[in-house]
């Protein structure tokens, strides 16, 4: 049992959780996640470890309620417990001084690139950031961003914040400027890092993006996270999370995360008509 | 045995064990074989004769007493069959139900010759459960404390197999097992209708009750390596981490929506229980058509389990013929019984999908087969101009599997083959490295329980030789 030991609402449905997880908390490098499974009944579902803290003993997930699981972890309060997280999977970020990298995170990507960009600013690289939403208030973790830039710039969809546009508006803008860039991550919405991806492609900057496929075990047993990398089939959970941009087949992988859609609609449908008193649950958590 | 008392015994006809009726079991999950009666365990058993050189311990990879432990059953005495057992096999619940026996103690059962041999297995299966079901576990008495301490890593029939032992030694046992359960292939791969989770459970009980620690949600690897619990205390580490690696086979289409690796297929229906969804979260699509690639065990279990989720048709697709099938022929005997479609000498060479990247047909070719291979059988040749498209909305490939790499990832001077199979000494289960053991599929490639668990117990008897003298 791992304990629910924090809780913030980072912005609409979106919580920011620490769980206690001390040898995992001991292991965990930046861009590696951990398995989740609320209850008996529950799915195995991955998170990324945004933060841990080896002498509290903890690490910290951010999550969304998209979906059945999402919610019940959604709704989980301070002094309740997981059933199970096992972790840190994947493969750590390779972190070295790249020289100038530039940290896309759009919508709650950005939970994953904070990490990844608090690492690189460790490891001596200029850290020039770059942090979308849909608008101000969907915003997520922007002073810790701030706190491991060089450079923060932000852009809204509907420009209630920083930039009226796109992520890939500002990224274009400095390529364009003749930006030195040496190394982008991005993570977010496949769309956007697909984007990413077409706006460096041209001029061939190395570009990482970090994958969020369906899993299974996240051990390498099941093949359920595969996806087609330059052609070649690799298992994210293993191999993975972050690839070369420039290589991923999105296509797929947006159509192989539509696998459940109809399920997952039905169990949301019948989580929410059978705990139809959830709304008050989560009074009082934050 | 007088040879009047073996006459009499010859003529006894071998008992038939009861069955779920194949209309009734394709609608659930519980069981298929009902087993024994005590009265026709006893029937059965009496069909030994009590051979002074009993071949059939020779054709048993553990070399159980077998002989000896019917014996007991003819004469009533269950619980101390069990106890038989269980000197030589750890988990006899388990291999009752899923051992080949035709293949290994009944296939050179003197009986044999002049009709059917012993169901040795049935007989197995009987003890065991009679033994739990009554109560009569009980916990051995256990000997003073080593000192000495034993990481076992995974917890598949060769962990638990070498954990049992180690644990009667007097070591102090930790098994780290990755998955939320414990068990291996006996609780995520091997189906509830064949091998009921309950049973493993009492045996993963057990050996908790004896003393072994067992920490779920533990990624050897990702949380401490191999050189880490060298160098934090542990004295030996055994590697039973299996062979879970699902092969593919680079099929165009090969990735579309309803096209599952046998693991997955089965880890969504046995460990994390899909036939009850919604009440379970985990869901699996529920094909109309589902095609089996693949002739093995693996291949007859999906489709089993397929067939339980009410399809239209549920089809196993296999490039040579029926003698060729490498499943077990009670298997595809109960596949077939269930209302599985063998499509023979049939290969599949792409998937093709709708507009939304669902599977809607898997295109074959048909085959024939030509000249013996390397392996002595008939080579399968493409009949040219035979393409045909098989409608199916969920496809299983069951082509096997490799070598978890996670253990080999992590533990960088660790011997491997070309295959990515740990290599041991034979006599002693040894790796290259110093305190490291291994056994089971992470050794052998895909395997059988049996096996796996004889390299767990032969591991655990040369780690006790290590632990005792420090040599290597
Ligand atoms: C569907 C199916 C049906 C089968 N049917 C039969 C049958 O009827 N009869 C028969 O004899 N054989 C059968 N087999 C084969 C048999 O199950 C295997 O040979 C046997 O289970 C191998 O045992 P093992 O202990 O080596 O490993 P496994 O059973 O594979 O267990 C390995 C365990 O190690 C864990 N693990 C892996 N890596 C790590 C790590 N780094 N840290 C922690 N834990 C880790 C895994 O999660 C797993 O639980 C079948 C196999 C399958 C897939
Ligand atoms: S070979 Fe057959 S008859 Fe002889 S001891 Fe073994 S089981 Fe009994
Ligand atoms: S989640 Fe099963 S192999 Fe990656």
């Amino acid at each position: 049992m791992f304990e629910i030991v924090g809780k913030k609402e980072l912005t609409h449905l979106v919580w920011q959780i620490e769980i206690k997880a001390p040898r995992i908390a001991k292991k965990r490098k930046a861009g590696q996640f951990v398995l989740l499974r609320m209850n008996e009944q529950g799915e195995r579902i991955p998170l990324t470890i945004v933060n841990s803290d080896d002498e509290a003993g903890t690490i910290t997930v951010i999550v969304q309620e998209v979906g059945k699981s999402t919610s019940i972890l959604g709704g989980m309060k301070v002094g309740s417990s997981i059933l199970d997280v096992v972790g840190p999977l994947g493969m750590p970020t390779h972190i070295e001084n790249y020289g100038t990298v530039v940290c896309v995170g759009g919508g709650i990507g950005t939970a994953v690139t904070y990490p990844i960009g608090a690492a690189l600013k460790e490891a001596g690289c200029k850290v020039i950031s770059i942090v979308g939403s849909r608008s101000k208030d969907l915003l997520i973790l922007e002073d810790e961003m701030r706190g491991v830039s060089d450079e923060l710039h932000i852009t809204t969809d509907d420009g209630s914040s920083g930039h009226h546009g796109f992520v890939t508006d500002v990224l274009g803008e400095f390529i364009k400027e003749g930006l030195k860039i040496d190394l982008v991550i991005a993570v977010g919405p496949i769309p956007m890092m697909r984007a990413v991806s077409e706006v460096t492609r041209p001029s061939a900057i190395n570009t990482m993006v970090s994958l969020n496929p369906i899993m299974v075990d996240g051990t390498g047993m099941c093949g359920a996270c595969r996806v087609t990398i330059g052609g070649e089939n690799k298992f994210v959970c293993v191999d993975g999370p972050e690839f070369d941009g420039h290589l991923v087949d999105f296509e797929e992988l947006v159509m192989r995360n539509r696998s459940y859609f109809k399920e997952e609609k039905m169990a949301v449908e019948e989580y929410t008509y059978h705990e139809g008193t959830r709304c008050y649950d989560k009074k009082g958590d934050d | 045995m007088d040879p009047k008392e073996i006459r009499e015994r010859m003529k006894i006809p071998r008992q038939p064990m009861g069955e779920q009726p194949p209309e009734e079991r394709v609608k659930n999950f519980y069981e298929v074989p009902l087993g024994y009666t005590p009265e026709q365990a006893i029937e059965e058993a009496r069909r030994c004769i009590q051979c002074k050189n009993p071949i059939c311990v020779g054709g048993c990879p553990v070399g159980i007493d077998i002989p000896w432990f019917i014996r007991l059953i003819a004469e009533g005495k269950f619980v101390e069959a069990a106890r038989k057992l269980k000197e030589t096999n750890g988990l006899p619940a388990v291999c009752g139900r899923v051992c080949p026996q035709e293949d290994q103690c009944e296939k050179v059962c003197i009986i044999a010759k002049k009709g059917e041999s012993v169901s040795i297995g049935r007989l197995e299966k009987f003890a065991a459960d009679y033994e739990r079901e009554h109560g009569e576990v009980t916990i051995p008495v256990m000997p003073n404390a080593t000192g000495k301490s034993v990481a076992i890593v995974g917890s598949g029939p060769a962990s638990l197999a070498a954990a049992g032992d180690l644990i009667k030694m007097g070591h102090k046992v930790t098994v780290f097992e990755a998955l939320h359960k414990a068990g291996g292939v006996l609780v995520y791969g091997i189906p509830e209708f064949r091998l009921p989770k309950k049973i493993v459970d009492a045996e993963v009980d057990y050996l908790e009750r004896m003393g072994v620690k067992i920490e779920y949600n533990a990624v050897v690897g990702k949380l401490d390596t191999i050189d880490e619990l060298l160098n934090e205390g542990f004295d030996a580490v055994f590697v039973g981490s299996g062979a879970g690696l699902p092969y593919f086979m680079g099929l165009p289409g090969e990735n579309l929506i309803g096209v599952y690796s046998a693991n997955e297929f089965l880890t969504r229906l046995n460990l994390m229980r899909a036939y009850e969804f919604p009440e379970y979260d985990t869901p699996v699509l529920n094909g109309d058509n589902v095609v089996v690639i693949g002739g093995g065990n693996t291949a007859m279990d999906a489709a089993r389990t397929a067939i339980r989720l009410c399809p239209d048709e549920v089809s196993i697709v296999y490039r040579r013929s029926r003698e060729e099938l490498p499943a077990r022929v009670e298997e595809v005997h109960h596949a077939e019984e269930e209302g599985v479609n063998f499509r023979l000498l049939n290969n599949p060479v792409r998937f093709i999908g709708d507009k939304e990247g669902r599977l809607r047909a898997v295109e074959c070719v048909k085959m024939e087969l030509g000249e013996p291979d390397d392996s002595g059988r008939r080579r399968p040749v493409v009949i040219e101009g035979s393409e045909f498209e098989l409608p199916c909305d969920v496809a299983v490939i069951s082509i096997g599997n490799g070598a978890n790499p996670l253990i080999p990832q992590t533990t960088p001077d660790l011997k491997l083959n070309k295959w990515g199979n740990v290599i041991v000494d034979e006599e002693t289960g040894r790796a290259n490295k110093k305190g490291v053991f291994a056994g089971g599929d992470i050794v052998r490639g895909g395997s059988t329980v049996i096996l796996a668990m004889g390299d767990g117990r032969k591991a655990a008897a040369s780690i006790d030789e290590y632990l005792k003298t420090g040599k290597w």
